[in-house]
């Protein structure tokens, strides 16, 4: 039985080309293989927080630990203040300055209003939040959970029958998806304001820019804004908490710091592919106009 | 005038605290070893991580009261065989049973509630960075116990000075050194008044005379608080000291298990006069010789290995 194997072994190692069609057939196929496994993990770890979410609330008898979700609030939200309104009060002033002499070639420079608002309460302000927290609050969650394990932590945990979805994951959770959705309103503010001060500064007059900024910005941009701030919150908890609670015991320093950039860059990948889907769904609907 | 409800959860506490005092400053008495009683029962456990067998037939009975000592060569699998125990991890095949209950079959629920009857002292400690040394301790009352927060608070206190540590309540673990790492951990560990501690290497890393200290320590813990242990440790002095069974366990097997006094005559035993090559192995770990079957067995296979494995990967290139 071995021997067609081995035959086809030696036919498919002769040629480079067929050799190197085979390796990538074979790397295909393992990270096929490590993908679905993550998101699957993930899902697992979700459902798994959900439900102690739930018991917590609803269920007599079972502790919902609010010290500790206040804790990560502050340490995932808090502390990222200053670099969300550093960071949406720039583009609010570039985003009106790059389109300004193109709108004022049409008579339209009044406009710049109208797009900053829709740019920051349908795109940018959660946008901008979310990747601000990928690095600030998703990297160090990663980056702590991962430390946990190598430290033993997690087992300890484990071994006083406590569960580290419970005790860990769900505060982490529950604080980034909060979080995002305070910072991103935040972010529109200051990113509208910014756009005030770049108006102001080319002459449009401020009660011009305020008119249009109300116009601009209704109900629904505002809350697909926060669906989706809330979205993306979720989805750095849940990569953050995942890839950090992966580390295994033997790959100490190199497997927490390896979590901790692969956290960043899969929440970034994460965040960009979750805006498109929202982004079609909510044209498909008609709630961007 | 002071009312009995206040009064005697207090009293009781006291007579708590009194025990456990004695504990620490008493260390002559001697719990009995209830030998009809095996309160960890082992049979037939294997395991492999991919092609690699980890344990092979392992078959191991710890009797309430006494100080089992597991020991061998890093590798060998006795931290595996200790994970095993405690439920972290499932065997491929055979039983494990805690306190007369099979474990290996149980749920998560299940084993959480045996779980509250053992405690663990880890290699590193294991406390938890983020809390103060008290609230490491503190933390499995407040999470399995409906005790309000004074007396927690006094419980914490009695834990710790039953290792020693009552001062350091307010520190956090970065600002401990190694061994009172090690000392909160185990306070930690005794927080429920378990039946049975586990300690995984609880001299590594340790110098002497804390080493020593440590040593004591579990023989006091056993002894005053009727707890079955079972230390898993390849540092002989501290093997010897504190060990009532000691078990050898290599390459995934049990070469031997026996009373510490048998172990000693081994040990002391000259190397011509043991006719079994398995003797000899156990004789070099326990004398820690240079020289000796051990030493042979990883020259002889690892050079070879890699000297054929280099050749054949050269020809199927």
């Amino acid at each position: 039985m071995n021997q067609p194997n081995s035959n086809l072994e030696g036919e498919v190692g002769s040629s480079p080309i067929t050799r190197t069609l085979a390796l990538l057939g074979r790397i295909s196929i393992g990270g096929g293989r490590r993908f679905l496994g993550m998101v699957g993990g993930m899902f697992l770890l979700l459902s798994t927080t959900l439900s102690h979410i739930f018991k917590g609330f609803f269920l007599p008898g079972a502790s919902f630990k609010q010290e500790a979700l206040l804790f990560q609030m502050v340490r995932v939200g808090v502390r990222a203040i200053p670099i969300v309104v550093l960071i949406e009060l720039a583009i609010g002033m570039i985003l009106p300055l790059q389109m300004f002499n193109q709108l004022d070639q049409f008579g339209q420079a009044d406009q710049i209003a109208t797009i900053n608002a829709i740019a920051a309460f349908r795109e940018l302000g959660p946008l901008m939040t979310a990747i601000v927290l990928s690095g600030f609050a998703g990297a160090s969650i990663a980056a702590e959970l991962g430390t946990m394990v190598t430290a033993e932590e997690i087992e300890a945990l484990e071994s006083l029958a406590l569960n580290p979805v419970r005790f860990l994951v769900v505060p982490r959770l529950m604080a980034t998806v909060i979080m995002t959705v305070m910072l991103s309103v935040i972010a529109d503010v200051v990113m509208v304001a910014g756009g005030w001060l770049t108006a102001i500064r080319l002459g449009i007059d401020s009660d011009v820019y305020y008119q249009l900024t109300r116009e601009a910005v209704n109900v629904t941009g505002f809350m697909t804004g926060l669906i989706k701030a809330g979205v993306f919150g979720l989805l750095i908890g849940l990569i953050a908490c995942y890839l950090g609670l992966a580390v295994k015991p033997w790959q100490g320093s190199e497997g927490v710091g390896r979590a901790t950039t692969n956290t960043v860059v899969y929440c970034i990948v994460a965040i960009i592919g979750a805006d498109a889907v929202f982004t079609v769904i909510f044209y498909s609907y008609g709630l961007f106009t | 005038m002071i009312s009995k409800e206040i009064f005697l959860p207090e009293i009781s506490l006291l007579i708590y605290a009194k025990s456990q005092f004695c504990t620490r400053h008493v260390r002559t008495m001697t719990g009995p070893i209830d030998t009809a009683v095996p309160i960890i029962s082992i049979n037939g456990l294997e395991k492999s991580f991919g092609n690699q067998r980890v344990l092979e037939g392992i078959n191991l009975e710890v009797s309430k009261g006494e100080i089992m000592v597991i020991m061998g060569g890093s590798g060998c699998g006795k931290s595996t065989l200790l994970r095993h125990i405690t439920g972290a991890i499932a065997p491929d095949k055979g039983s494990i049973k805690l306190f007369g209950q099979e474990i290996t079959t149980m749920s998560e629920p299940q084993l959480n509630e045996v779980r509250k009857r053992f405690g663990i002292l880890f290699q590193s400690g294991a406390l938890f960075n983020s809390l103060s040394v008290g609230e490491n301790v503190a933390l499995p009352l407040r999470e399995h116990t409906k005790l309000d927060n004074t007396t927690i608070e006094i419980m914490v206190k009695i834990k710790l000075e039953l290792v020693g540590l009552r001062e350091h309540a307010d520190k956090m673990p970065a600002q401990l050194s190694g061994g009172m790492q090690k000392r909160a951990g185990l306070a930690r560990a005794v927080a429920l008044d378990p039946q049975i501690l586990f300690y995984d290497e609880p001299s590594a890393g340790l110098d002497p005379v804390t080493s020593a200290e440590i040593d004591q320590l579990i023989i006091d813990l056993t002894r005053k608080l009727d707890v079955t242990s079972v230390v898993v440790t390849h540092e002989m002095d501290s093997a010897f000291t504190i060990a009532d069974r000691m078990c050898m366990l290599d390459r995934g097997v049990i070469l031997k298990m026996g009373t510490r006094r048998e172990f000693e005559a081994l040990r002391d035993t000259p190397p011509e006069q043991l006719a079994e090559e398995q003797d000899r192995l156990i004789r070099q770990f326990l004398r820690g010789d240079a020289e000796g079957p051990i030493t042979q067995r990883k020259e002889n296979s690892d050079y070879e290995e890699d000297i054929l494995m280099v050749s054949l990967r050269r020809q199927t290139k």
